[in-house]
């Protein structure tokens, strides 16, 4: 029965503990639909049919309502109407409260695509792994605009806001790739901004995320596709970070304001500095990056050329690594330039 | 001292010299009108063209959905082309068409009066009307906003398509509608003519007047909110950006505040003709004539109260969820109501089924199917499934285009006749009826089911699988626009070389009926004396001549 | 076909009234019509502005701290004479009324006067206080730089003031327009006690803006 109203209602797979009463639900409210509707219009086809007019001037009976019947007009839908309201927004209590162990996963839509952390593991690119029959909850923000994550087989769906978290969460049911698609207009490529669900049975997920913190991939659920190349891309602030210690920035470079033998890291970006040639620069990333690179093409007034640079020393990405961790040192004061998505705290249970 | 009724039902020869057509013939008489109905085929003029012209947009964005992938055009004219249909097609005919247009013309006849309260503020109204369509042609032409008539920050406020044109149109038009609004209740309160106390009004004049209430307590919001979009493109405020602490969400909620509102200002005017066509065509006196006009009422006040439903995945708490869910079902309550008064009025009537009536029949189908699946759609669980799918498109044009299009083009045909004075041909009218219904289902059936499957809405490239129903649709599509051409070919025609009819060919005992098809520009000769409520078909009384003088 | 001239059957009367449109039943109910019709866009206005003080809130709500603060460093002493200004010119447009309808032209033509002068007290005081912002760097959007007030949400403060003071200055000068045509129909001699309707939208007018700045007042300066 609830296969073949699903089919015949065109609604996806239920993979999700939600779809089944969201499914319910559904065929209560659309076959009651049909009904009144096809009643009604049936019914006015019905009264031509009856009270068809016979002549041009014909005389017709002034019929006025009982208040009985008015009020029957009233109280019938209603009911109805308060019944489905009480059964979906119960429903949708359900869907906004997480249960305590459920596990965390964090998200970060972008244009246009989806980045997956897992708390302490690994990172991927459009691909979420989610283990079935265990609760897992999504904390999500974006980095541009509105966007909304959505999971057609789950029943779930959750706008993403920058500068904002929401939540939703789901218990996969079944084992299988499931589409994630973005659901609220984010522009040129909102139709193609989709992800993948693959729900692992639970000892599989297990495998995959032990074998992702050993640095390997030597499991795979099925032939790997371009997306399980993604370069883990983690959190860049925290991977500038341990560059900087790792390299010796920070043997010249403070990062709390005090002076030093190089400009301080902190409040760098954005500054405007005075260079010993009289210029007055503001610190870009390309400025920033060419220090690195070249560090006597600008030099700060009142500090010795003494950098070294790391032109054969680090790799594109740790640039930007360290790029990132500069300037996500700021003290507390009113930000000037665009969004750049919040930092994420842990999460525990409710 | 009336005329005889057999000068008044001559058929054939010229107009009167007295018709508000045949009242100055030359360009400035039309542009420098106070003339309610002249004002009234000059919107009517307006919105059809702007109709087409969404149309046109429709259907090149269900060409392209014929196929997945790329096909004809890229992404962006695609995300271009579905914002210009939407803004197009809601501010510029939905919300002025049946008011600017119909109510214009027939409001103050319905209520015995010369012309609305202020005749110079409608013919600035119509101005203010153009001129927003000047901007918003200006932003077509500039290629567009690419950001969806929803307008949603923060990428509205940083796409760097044309958007401020549509903003700046969307804002003008706004007082075009306010205006009217407010013409429209002055008139409902101070021009009635004696006899015709509150409870005497048509049913009509009610729905309008509580479509009036909404245009100029909900239409401001509107005009403040694209104003503070528009100034945070230009000058960056910062009211919606994250980053200078705003909340992108309050835009959504300030824009649905009215948008929520707007669509009863869409559907309101649309029960208004259905009111008079059902008790016209049935031939009987509206069955609950209170109730209906209080949920006229009804729907205008608690329509306020239930913009949240549009946020019910936005990052709105669980408890306003709950709380716009309810009350959206309250809202739905006024219809239903109104819905099975409607069918009240056709029991033991004497139903002549002409192209108005068949349209009420396809109204009266759509507007519980949609209505409906709006209730759905309120149980706040639903809608978590079926948010920004193809469900809401679908949902949404039942009952725009199934139930509000429907009565427009019953509005149309039912004072076609009385506007300018001809009838059009019955057979063609129910053809284009049939093919519109035919074609209407099967264009937004399919997309129900689409929105089920999981297809959401604005996407140009689409998963596989989804592509026959896209197909359906495209094909109803189709057979819509058909249906809308022969329209307008035959009521053209009609317009020069349809054969000229008598006052009253419907035998309506609407008070508008009261007066020469077409009406002098004066309306009466006499302002007449109304002693009973309109529709009254108990009598074999002769149509247009029952108040007593 | 828009003559006053009476149609066979309709009251004589209809003819002898200037200011009687042909639509209207009597001059009476044309009366209450323009007033109905002033009101209700009177009601247009307030949600207009609704929305701003609805912002405010919520913004307010957010960054209490920084509100407070930045409504500190803005000008209270202009806000506080504006309102004084504002209040009184309320007040000789209203003796305009009263003199109208007592058949002194001349007294009414007077006050009139006195209104639109401070109505560009009004802006006067507000491009001081705008001039003084700008200096300061108290400005909306990315162009604010004010140091004064380092707590997030400052520039949420400053875009609604500007929003809120900008969109009343602008209805101050609509209603300076009305009023520049009022008063010069006034001194022409359009009004009289029997008809002075024009004055009473305009001055209903100048009233709401009078009571949005007494709204905004203290949102923006005293809190």
């Amino acid at each position: 029965m609830n296969e073949t109203l699903r089919r015949f209602l065109f609604l996806p797979d239920q993979a999700s503990t939600f779809a089944l009463p969201v499914d319910h639900l559904h065929y209560f409210v659309i076959l009651t639909t049909f009904i009144m509707s096809t009643a009604v219009g049936l019914t006015a086809i019905l009264f031509f049919i009856l009270y068809r007019r016979r002549s041009e001037t014909q005389a017709t009976p002034h019929i006025e309502p009982s208040a009985l019947l008015e009020t029957a007009f009233v109280v019938v839908p209603l009911s109805f109407f308060l019944l489905w309201w009480v059964i979906g927004y119960r429903t949708s209590i359900d869907l906004a409260t997480p249960p305590i162990d459920s596990m965390d996963i964090y998200v970060q839509g972008k244009k246009w695509m989806w980045k997956f952390a897992y708390p302490g593991g690994p990172n991927s690119v459009n691909v979420l792994r989610v283990p079935s029959g265990r609760p897992v909850r999504l904390l999500m923000t974006s980095r541009d605009v509105i966007h909304s994550f959505y999971v057609p087989e789950f029943r779930v769906k959750q706008d993403v806001l920058p500068g904002r978290y929401s939540q939703i969460w789901f218990n996969a049911t079944a084992p299988g790739r499931y589409q994630i698609l973005c659901a609220e207009y984010c522009g040129a490529g909102h139709s193609i901004m989709r992800g993948e669900v693959i729900v692992l049975k639970a000892e599989e997920y297990e495998d995959w995320v032990s074998a992702q913190h050993r640095g390997l991939a030597t499991k795979q659920d099925g032939p790997p596709t371009a997306l399980d190349f993604a370069p883990p891309l983690g959190n860049l602030v925290d991977q500038g970070r341990r560059l900087a210690q790792d390299v010796g920035c920070v043997k010249c470079h403070s990062v709390d304001g005090s002076q030093h033998i190089g400009p301080t890291w902190l409040d760098l970006y954005g500054r405007r500095e005075k260079l010993t040639d009289g210029r007055v620069i503001t610190v870009d990333e390309a400025y920033i990056t060419e220090s690195m690179m070249d560090p006597f093409a600008k030099i700060v007034d009142g500090f010795k050329p003494v950098m070294p640079s790391f032109a054969n020393k680090l790799a594109g990405p740790e640039v930007a690594a360290i790029v990132e961790y500069i300037k996500s040192l700021q003290s507390d004061a009113v930000r000037t330039g665009p969004s750049e998505g919040p930092a994420y705290a842990p999460v525990r249970g409710r | 001292m009336r005329q005889s009724e057999e000068d008044r039902n001559k058929l054939g020869g010229h107009p009167s010299q007295e018709s508000y057509l045949a009242d100055g013939t030359t360009v400035m008489s039309w542009l420098n009108t106070r003339d309610h109905k002249r004002i009234g085929v000059m919107f009517l003029v307006a919105v059809t063209f702007f109709f087409f012209v969404g149309g046109v947009f429709a259907l090149a964005l269900r060409l392209k959905l014929l196929y997945p992938g790329p096909f004809l055009y890229d992404a962006l004219t695609y995300n271009r082309l579905f914002t210009l249909h939407g803004v197009t097609m809601i501010f510029l005919f939905m919300i002025p068409a049946i008011p600017s247009a119909f109510g214009n013309f027939v409001l103050p006849l319905m209520v015995g009066a010369r012309d609305v309260a202020f005749p110079r503020l409608n013919l600035a109204s119509f101005y203010i009307y153009l001129t927003g369509a000047a901007l918003a042609i200006w932003g077509m032409v500039h290629g567009g906003a690419d950001t969806g008539w929803t307008f949603y920050t923060p990428y509205s406020t940083t796409t760097p398509t044309m958007v401020f044109p549509l903003l700046l149109a969307v804002f003008v038009l706004g007082f075009s509608s306010i205006l009217t609004g407010i013409n429209f209740i002055v008139t409902t309160h101070t021009l009635r003519a004696p006899g015709i106390t509150w409870m005497r009004l048509p049913l009509f004049v009610w729905s309008i007047y509580g479509t009036s209430i909404i245009q100029v307590l909900a239409t401001p919001v509107i005009g403040l909110t694209v104003l503070l979009v528009a100034l945070e493109r230009v000058l960056g405020f910062g009211i919606f950006d994250p980053a200078r602490g705003g909340d992108p969400v309050l835009f959504q909620h300030f824009f649905w505040f009215y948008s929520h509102p707007a669509v009863y200002i869409m559907v309101l005017p649309a029960m208004a003709v259905i009111s008079e066509c059902v008790a016209t065509f049935s031939r009987k006196n509206p069955f609950g004539y209170k109730a209906i006009a209080y949920s006229s009422l009804g729907i205008a006040f608690v329509g306020f109260f239930t913009w949240g439903h549009h946020l019910f995945v936005a990052g709105q708490s669980v408890f306003d969820n709950g709380a716009f869910g309810v009350l959206s079902m309250f809202v739905g309550i006024f219809t239903a109501v109104k819905v099975f008064n409607w069918i009240g009025t056709m029991y033991r009537g004497a139903i002549s089924f002409k192209t108005p009536f068949a349209y009420i029949c396809g109204f009266l189908f759509f507007l519980v199917f949609g209505g409906m699946t709006g209730v759905a759609l309120a149980t706040v669980a639903l809608d978590v499934h079926w948010h920004d799918t193809y469900f809401i498109v679908a949902h949404f044009h039942f009952i725009m285009v199934g139930a509000t299009i429907m009565a427009f083009l019953a509005g149309l045909h039912y004072w076609f006749p009385k506007m300018f004075g001809r009838t059009y041909h019955e057979g063609w009218g129910l053809v284009a009826a049939s093919l519109i219904i035919l074609g209407f289902n099967a264009t937004f059936i399919p997309q129900f089911l689409l929105g089920n499957n999981g297809m959401p809405r604005r996407y140009y490239q689409y998963p596989d699988h989804f592509q026959a129903l896209n197909v359906a649709s495209t094909a109803g599509a189709t057979l819509l626009g058909f249906g809308f051409l022969i329209i307008f070919i035959y009521l053209v025609i009609a317009l020069r070389w349809g054969p000229r009819c008598e006052q009253n060919p419907w035998r309506s005992k609407g008070f508008e009926w009261l007066t020469p098809s077409p009406p002098p520009t004066h309306n009466f000769d006499q302002i007449p004396h109304i002693t009973q409520a309109p529709h009254d078909y108990r009598t074999h009384a002769p149509s247009g001549v029952y108040a007593d003088v | 076909m828009s003559e006053a001239a009476a149609l066979p059957g309709e009251h004589p009367a209809h003819g002898a009234d200037p200011h009687l449109a042909h639509h209207f039943a009597s001059l009476d109910r044309q009366v209450d019509a323009s007033r109905l019709g002033m009101w209700l866009f009177l009601c247009t206005e307030v949600l207009l502005f609704a929305g701003l003080f609805v912002g405010y809130s919520v913004y307010r709500f957010s960054f209490p701290a920084a509100f407070a603060a930045s409504s500190q460093a803005s000008e209270t002493w202009a806000g506080t004479v504006n309102t004084l200004v504002l209040i009184t010119s309320s007040l000789t447009v209203a003796l305009a009324i009263h003199f109208v309808r007592a058949g002194s032209q001349r007294a009414a033509v007077i006050c009139l006067f006195i209104t639109l002068f401070f109505a560009l007290a009004f802006l006067g005081i507000k491009a001081i206080e705008y001039t003084a912002h700008f200096h300061e760097h108290q400005l909306p959007g990315h162009y604010y730089r004010f140091e004064g007030v380092r707590l997030p949400g400052a520039p949420m403060y400053w875009a609604l003031y500007f929003l809120m003071t900008g969109l009343h200055a602008l209805h101050v000068l609509i209603g300076m327009s009305v009023l520049g045509i009022i008063t010069w129909r006034t001194a022409h001699g359009y009004y009289s006690p029997h008809y002075y309707v024009g004055i009473e939208l305009a001055g209903l007018y100048w009233h709401l803006v009078d009571l949005i700045w007494i709204f905004l007042f203290p949102l923006l300066y005293l809190i």
